[in-house]
């Protein structure tokens, strides 16, 4: 075959040795390198013990969001549906009544807010196209189940503690306590 | 191809007739490496013929990806070659730039060779390491997966994700590499020469590795190319013909680097040639990082082309701008016109040329869209290679074509 590029470089394929035919001093160079392995530091870790940090921008399970104030961030607006490639996200919109302004920020609300957790496959477009704040990939991750419809995580699974009435548990969840 | 024939055995006098039996290799063989099912016709331990059945895990990739906006076609790229995503999702995002003709700031390609050469060098630590393990030898295998694990982190401090990545946007980045992710580079840099050393030393010049894998599975330069053999395959058979050469994109012309051939194309040949190249990989890591290092003040910041159309507005800007939410709701909800248009770009992938053809009649999603698999066609030639061969040695042929059932069948 002609050269294509000026940049080639032929592999080294030189026969073996006689020293390397004798194969023993092999075992033993071998040999050297796994045990000096075993005196190294560990390099797993005991999950689920323990954990590894994560990087903060880990796509985990998803969350709803609240504000300050503890009402529910998202307005249903449908983007996040609209944005999931694995069409995971289904979700019913309902307006705000009187009196329930402190449940809610926005005028609508979603009233029913589902996310399958085996359809979806963490890729962050939802977060992404999420114009209220509300959506957030968490770094929970690997949640199991008993049976399938366990997987569709509905609101109460997804909203995290009311940091006015439940900041305990909110300080928990972010592993702050 | 062997001289064996399987009619010159000489029975006695009175044995029955010869006979072969079938074998069915996979699809879900654990020396298979993925979802492959090889039907083989075997007298004893040798090949008479194979053949091959693909689709098991046909996902109908180009189908889908005519429905969607160009952003979600993203996380389908990252299911091809999943080893090395990253060079998928940013091959799709240079052929749609190429369509749309933006042009990538400088700092974008170097972070964006940095990402892909990463990536190839994961691919070929688990290629190369797993002919190890079908060979025999388990411990080397677990030694370099140390630094793909880095390599990974690399990827999370970035995108969030580890293996399906869906990293980098139309553009560029979504968002600039932190200080961690240079920190883990640079740490990268450092530690897996040494890790790479070592993993040459058990394998390389091994009796036991080299008489396993010499003259194992061999593929002649011209049939190669008959075939359209890309990548290191072809590499190893002695052509030297790179993408990142031959077409260079993402600024790859701006770094040297070498492209290791072979020359009989056999196992062994492929084996060197990606252990060659993930020295390269490092080489052109490093220079990369030099260039970005050179980047000062507001250059520095840059990590993405601008792109109003299909690049997402900041986050704070939507909260609070009428402008930038609209800007927002257009491009999540797909809203733009793709100009009409055919393009074709190809990235060198971790094994082979990974082409997309994309051609756009004006609409929204893509009118057609073709990915060009490598594995596709190195999965056509296995049964010629595998031919005539011991069962054992078609394992490592297969191996070390680095074949993945996710890219063959899309
Ligand atoms: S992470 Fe991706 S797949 Fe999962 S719900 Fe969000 S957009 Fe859908
Ligand atoms: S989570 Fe965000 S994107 Fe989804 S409906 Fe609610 S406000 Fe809209």
């Amino acid at each position: 075959m002609q050269a294509l590029t000026q940049r080639s470089r032929a592999v080294d394929r030189k026969p073996l040795t006689l020293w390397e035919r004798i194969y023993l001093p092999a075992v033993l160079k071998g040999m050297t390198i796994t045990f000096g392995h075993m005196f190294k530091k560990r390099p797993t870790i005991n999950y689920p013990e323990k954990t590894r940090p994560f990087s903060p921008v880990f796509r985990g399970l998803h969350v709803l969001n609240r504000d300050e104030e503890g009402r529910e961030r998202c307005t249903a607006c449908g983007l996040c549906a609209v944005a999931c490639p694995a069409e995971a996200i289904t979700m019913e919109a309902a307006e705000r009544k009187n009196g329930e302004e402190g449940l809610y920020r926005e005028e609508k609300y979603a009233a029913r807010y589902e996310i399958n957790m085996l359809r979806c496959i963490f890729c962050g477009l939802c977060e992404e196209a999420c114009p209220k704040d509300a959506i957030y990939l968490s770094e929970t991750f690997a949640p199991s189940n008993f049976a399938r419809k366990g997987f569709i995580y509905g609101k109460d699974d997804l909203l995290i503690p009311n940091p006015k009435t439940q900041p305990e548990e909110l300080a928990k969840a972010r592993g702050e306590a | 191809m062997s001289e064996y024939q399987h009619n010159n055995i000489k029975l006695p006098e009175g044995s029955i007739e010869k006979q072969t039996s079938t074998l069915n290799l996979g699809p879900t063989h654990p020396a298979t490496h993925g979802v492959f099912q090889n039907i083989l016709e075997m007298d004893g331990e040798r090949i008479v013929s194979s053949e091959q059945t693909i689709g098991y895990i046909h996902r109908a990739f180009e189908k889908l990806a005519e429905r969607r906006p160009l952003y979600q076609i993203t996380p389908i790229t990252d299911r091809l070659n999943y080893c090395s995503s990253p060079i998928n999702n940013m091959g799709w995002h240079m052929t749609c730039e190429k369509l749309l003709g933006v042009q990538t700031p400088k700092r974008v390609d170097y972070l964006r060779v940095i990402i892909m050469e990463l990536a190839r060098v994961a691919d070929h630590i688990i290629c190369n390491s797993v002919i190890g393990v079908d060979t025999g030898a388990l411990s080397v295998f677990l030694y370099v997966m140390q630094y793909r694990e880095l390599i990974y982190e690399i990827y999370e401090e970035i995108c969030g994700s580890r293996l399906t990545t869906n990293i980098g946007r139309i553009g560029g980045f979504e968002r600039n590499f932190n200080n961690t992710a240079f920190t883990k580079l640079e740490k990268f840099l450092k530690e897996f020469p040494v890790a790479l050393k070592e993993f040459e030393t058990l394998l390389q010049r091994n009796r036991i590795f080299v008489e396993r894998t010499v003259g194992c599975g061999p593929i002649a330069a011209d049939r190669a190319l008959n075939y359209g053999f890309t990548g290191p395959n072809l590499r190893a058979a002695g052509v030297d013909y790179d993408v990142r050469i031959h077409s260079p994109y993402s600024s790859y012309e701006d770094f040297t680097f070498n492209v290791p051939v072979g020359t009989t194309g056999d196992v062994y040949d492929r084996w060197l040639v990606r252990n060659e190249e993930m020295k390269e990989s490092m080489s052109i890591i490093t220079q990369a990082y030099e260039k970005i290092q050179e980047f000062k003040g507001a250059d520095a910041e840059v990590y993405h082309a601008n792109v109003p159309e299909y690049y997402l507005p900041k986050k704070e800007d939507v909260y609070t701008k009428m402008e930038a939410l609209i800007w927002h709701f257009k491009i999540i909800m797909g809203e733009t016109a793709i100009p009409p248009g055919e393009v074709y770009h190809s990235v060198e992938g971790a094994n082979g040329e990974l082409g997309f053809y994309f051609i756009s009649d004006g609409g929204r999603t893509p009118y057609r869209l073709h990915f060009r698999r490598p594995c596709f066609i190195y999965y056509q030639a296995y049964s010629e290679l595998a031919k005539g061969s011991m069962l054992s040695d078609a394992i490592i042929t297969m191996s070390s074509l680095n074949l993945i059932a996710g890219e063959l069948d899309a």
